[in-house]
């Protein structure tokens, strides 16, 4: 879990920057929010807390390919128009993490309350820790 | 005075007021000002929390604060006069979890209160509020003195 990615594709972020024509790219393909994240392990497996505030259950994508996983959110929250204080926006929300290979690719399940998704990552079966009864004589 | 120092003492005015300008910048963050990976988290930020867009029309004012992961029940919101306040916990990790287990703790946790003042006086008995994906909604009707009044203008 060390490595991890905050942005899709770096090539899409230097080519807004650099003011190149970018009328066609949407907000979800351009700008993204990196979400904080809990990772912690559990003797079954390892838990992933991230906080997507504004994104429900459908509007959030899991995917899981080769060690590599990828948290996206899709947000539908757009302030009021007649706004008269102004902190937050919110963007999609984008985050990688390369997973080790003793995560149970198969059994990754996920879901968001409160805003806050939770990704269980299930140890592989060969990876558990096994006692070994030692046979004193 | 010569001209010279004069345009000495301009140039430290506008050096100033430009300093102030800066200020009021970094105590309101506003979309296109760098928001940071943690924005919105407790503790950790050194602002406000939880962050707040307020809106207001002819009837009502609006208040949407992000707060992701809060306990519902211990979210209280209460009013006087025009004084806002929004109290609740974001729950730490359990303390079952031992420190060495934990790879990464990015979001921070703990109790909170904000206080805003609303531009109106609000009608206190039928206020609204709903707390879903993480975001706090308030709907705060506006005191009938409070509205505005359209007046007729008699030409005579």
């Amino acid at each position: 879990m060390a490595a991890e990615k905050t942005t899709p594709d770096a090539n899409i972020e230097v080519a807004s920057n650099m003011g190149e024509d970018t009328t066609l790219a949407t907000r979800e393909e351009t700008q993204f929010m990196s979400p904080p994240v809990d990772i912690f392990e559990t003797d079954e497996g390892l838990m992933v807390l991230a906080d997507l505030p504004g994104v429900t259950n459908d509007d959030v994508d899991i995917q899981v390919e080769d060690y590599l996983l990828t948290i996206k959110g899709k947000t539908s929250y757009s302030p009021n128009p007649d706004l008269i204080h102004d902190e937050f926006r919110l963007l999609n929300f984008f985050r990688q993490f390369k997973l080790g290979n003793e995560v149970d690719q198969e059994r990754i399940s996920a879901r968001v309350k409160n805003g806050v998704l939770t990704v269980n990552l299930p140890k592989a079966e060969k990876i558990k820790p096994r006692r070994i009864a030692v046979n004193v004589e | 005075m010569s001209p010279m120092t004069m345009s000495v003492f301009d140039e430290l005015n506008r050096m100033r007021r430009e300093m102030d300008r800066l200020q009021v910048v970094e105590r309101s963050p506003r979309w296109g000002f760098p928001f940071s990976r943690v924005s919105f988290l407790p503790g950790r930020a050194a602002r406000s929390y939880p962050l707040m867009n307020i809106s207001e029309d002819a009837d009502n004012i609006r208040v949407e604060a992000l707060a992701p992961g809060i306990d519902p029940e211990s979210l209280d919101i209460s009013i006087a006069g025009d004084q806002l306040t929004v109290t609740g916990e974001k729950l730490a990790l359990s303390e079952a979890i031992a420190p060495e287990m934990i790879h990464r703790n990015e979001r921070a946790s703990g109790r909170f209160l904000r206080s805003v003042t609303l531009p109106t006086e609000v009608d206190s008995k039928k206020i609204e509020a709903s707390y879903k994906d993480g975001l706090l909604k308030v709907t705060l009707p506006k005191a009938e003195a409070a509205k505005p009044r359209k007046i007729k203008v008699n030409i005579s």
